[in-house]
């Protein structure tokens, strides 16, 4: 089942195009990576998604439905630059956000309260913005996102200017809430993060879609067939089907090789291949990791 | 719509419960009577205190006199011109003045020397005196008795009424001008206070970076409408309590006004007219005191009000909404200034024509179109309606403001649901032209 489907959407300035007739799905419950370098047009589909800004051709349908002003209620928004009003009081200021969202006043006392005190804040719930600390406004930002128990969570670069203890309480919680039933979507040009969490990801560059799909297909399309092996002294492989791409030392002063398989033989012949040679150390398949990914496609490279 | 209430809710409670809210509603009302009253009351000190002034005279004509007043001590000084000069800029004589021997009929030759520049008033004082003399001369030569001059000084007062509908109501152009003025400016201020309270508001929603959280859950110009309308609130409610405070001040002033009549009355005619002198003898009696107050009471109160109600929306809706677009296109205040001055300008345009035109002449060519074009008739119809402003005249005004309103709101939400999305561009008047172009 889709949450979200967008499809063939277009955008235009006047002197370029944000987005070029880019299409994606992402399917209920899961977490959806929306990569891209800064200015491949994410934010723009973001904002489209959330009717700040109007697609010019294209359609997005939320649960099958074409998108509404009734689905304001639904989404939870955190952009990349976001802030809150610096003289209001933390309560106030969530009660306010709550209701901007469909909330009833009362339940958005009880919701903005109940979050307090999950991420422990709710001492500050009487204090002005301006008194709080960073890590706390980014706190009080990330409730006023999912107060409203929304079914759509987008965070844009969630995770840009917080501090690691609170980045991984922020990870928990999305985690926790994409079980409860939501949906997250997840745009960031930073990698490691999208590793953890990503079921699906989708690449934008230059305004197109480059890549989609989930996490293990993509790193599996990405596989280059090269292991990793640790292992004493010079090894020389007689067999050509196999290639040294490259050599160096280990922290245990073994040497470190990256072996690459040129056909499709299996890697128990590799190492059975190896174990003639040498004392092998460890052994692994070399995984290319989303970042590796993001750099060869963002370069042109693609595979291979 | 339930979202707009809730920004005009928060606009609304935001500001006013800020103490510089408090201070300033109980303040102003406060403040600005006190400080008129205190430059009144030196003013009249200084006039009253006055140091007699020395004036050296060389006077070689055969008729005219000068005789010692309060103000003015005058030494008759002989010799020459030159020979006078180097005396008087010894001594610490305030002037010294040449009267050299006058033909009657082309006086010409009077020179006033001092070391500092004397006022105007003194000058024409002085140009008036000698007119008078010069007058009472030639009438004496023209057969006319010493004993007729005398009678002919008269002390004339108008009394003004208007006639409508066949009634006639005593007016006073003085106090209408002088509500006129204040309710002018005090619309004008409305305009630039507001107006800047709501651009502040949206450069501030713009710097704290809250903006795209807010307007992805209600529309830009719903945001700005709330804003405007808010702020508006705000204004509205001080003036109730401003209102409120002055009914209670003018009634403790009535009550006060049987004991001690004169000064205030006196105050009154200084603040309309400062050099009109006689007048304040004849305010020293209690009847006129009675008058003044029933001209208050024959004021259309009720229909000033509701005009200036208007006018007060109507003016700070058509600024209010360009104060919000240029918010909205700036990052900081300082960038704001550039775009400040054509917005300023017809207000400023407004005021002076109040000042320069309205008072003059309520119903002149000039006054009538700046009170009919949007952009200045919020204050300056203000400045006429006390005069008598036909019906269709007003209806026109209003029909027009209300026009010019609803352009200016709809020229600057185009504008805004663009810039405030905008960051760190520079913005001059071709981007905003962009902007406004621009599809959603």
């Amino acid at each position: 089942m889709e949450l979200l489907e967008v499809k063939n959407i277009t955008k235009t300035y006047s002197t370029h195009t944000a987005l070029r007739n880019v299409s994606i799905s992402i399917p209920k419950q899961s977490i959806f990576g929306l990569l891209g370098p800064n200015g491949a047009g994410k934010t723009t589909l973001i904002r489209i998604i959330n009717q700040i800004i109007n697609a010019d051709t294209g359609s997005i349908c939320i649960n099958g439905e074409n998108l509404n002003a009734n689905h304001i209620k639904m989404i939870g928004y955190l952009p990349e630059e976001r802030g809150l009003y610096k003289k209001m009081k933390v309560g106030e200021q969530l009660v306010y956000l709550g209701q901007l969202r469909g909330l009833s006043r009362k339940k958005a006392v009880i919701q903005g309260k109940h979050w307090c005190k999950k991420l422990e804040i709710f001492d500050w719930w009487s204090k002005k913005v301006e008194d709080l600390s960073k890590g706390m406004a980014q706190k009080i930002q990330f409730i006023s996102t999912i107060m409203h128990e929304p079914e759509l969570i987008i965070l844009d670069e969630p995770f840009s200017g917080f501090d690691p203890v609170n980045a991984n309480l922020i990870k928990d919680e999305i985690l926790e809430l994409r079980d409860q039933g939501a949906t997250v979507i997840f745009s960031t040009h930073r990698m490691e993060s999208v590793e953890q969490l990503c079921d699906h990801i989708a690449m934008i560059d230059n305004a197109e879609k480059i890549l989609d799909g989930t996490k293990k297909d993509i790193k599996n399309s990405y596989k280059t067939n090269t292991y990793q092996v640790e292992h004493d002294g010079d090894i020389q492989l007689t067999e050509s089907i196999y290639e040294v791409i490259s050599q160096g030392k280990s922290e245990n002063d073994n040497v470190l090789s990256s072996i690459k398989i040129k056909n499709n033989s299996s890697s128990n012949e590799l190492l059975s291949e190896l174990i003639k040679h040498t004392e092998v150390h460890s052994f692994a398949e070399k995984i290319p990791s989303i970042n590796d990914i993001f750099i060869a496609k963002v370069k042109g490279g693609g595979n291979e | 719509m339930s979202k707009i209430w809730l920004i005009i809710q928060r606009e609304f409670l935001s500001r006013v419960r800020k103490k510089s809210f408090l201070l300033a509603t109980l303040l102003v009302p406060l403040l600005f009577p006190a400080i008129m009253g205190g430059m009144i009351y030196i003013a009249l000190e200084q006039d009253k205190n006055v140091e007699q002034r020395t004036i050296q005279i060389l006077n070689n004509s055969d008729f005219l006199k000068f005789e010692n007043s309060s103000k003015y001590k005058y030494i008759a000084v002989e010799g020459n011109v030159d020979q006078a000069k180097i005396v008087f800029s010894e001594s610490d004589d305030f002037a010294f003045v040449y009267i050299p021997k006058l033909d009657i009929e082309n006086p010409k030759g009077i020179n006033f020397y001092s070391k500092s520049s004397p006022g105007i008033s003194l000058i024409s004082e002085f140009e008036k005196n000698i007119e008078r003399q010069i007058r009472d001369v030639k009438l004496l030569e023209s057969g006319i008795s010493q004993a007729v001059l005398d009678k002919l000084k008269t002390n004339v007062k108008i009394n003004s009424f208007n006639i409508k509908d066949g009634e006639e109501k005593k007016s006073s152009s003085e106090l209408i001008s002088g509500m006129g003025y204040v309710m002018g400016m005090l619309i004008y201020i409305f305009l630039f206070v507001y107006g800047n309270q709501v651009m502040q508001g949206v450069i501030e929603e713009k710097n704290s970076k809250i903006i795209e959280v807010i307007v992805s859950t209600v529309k830009p110009f719903h945001l700005m409408m709330g804003k405007v309308v808010g702020v508006a609130s705000v204004g509205l409610f001080q003036f109730m309590i401003w209102v409120l405070i002055s009914i209670g001040v003018t009634m403790g002033a009535a009550s006060y006004f049987g004991v001690s009549s004169g000064q205030q009355v006196m105050m009154k005619n200084v603040m309309e007219d400062l050099s009109q002198e006689q007048q304040l003898e004849a305010a020293e009696v209690n009847p006129e005191v009675l008058e003044v107050f029933n001209m208050i009471s024959d004021i259309p109160v009720l229909k000033i009000a509701t005009l200036f109600v208007f006018y007060f929306l109507g003016g700070y809706l058509l600024y209010g909404a360009l104060f919000a677009a240029i918010g909205s296109a700036v990052d900081t205040p300082a960038d704001a200034q550039q775009f400040m001055l054509p917005i300023m300008l017809p207000v400023i345009i407004g005021l002076m024509g109040l000042f320069m035109f309205v008072f003059k002449d309520p119903n002149g060519v000039v006054s009538f179109w700046l009170s009919i074009i949007p952009f200045t008739s919020p204050i300056v119809m203000m400045g006429r309606v006390g005069f008598g402003v036909p019906l269709w005249e007003i209806v026109l005004s209003m029909g027009l403001l209300a026009t010019g309103f609803v352009f200016t709101i709809w020229l600057a939400g185009r504008i805004y649901r663009v810039g405030i999305l905008m960051h760190g561009t520079k913005v001059n008047y071709k981007v905003l032209a962009k902007w406004f172009m621009m599809k959603n």
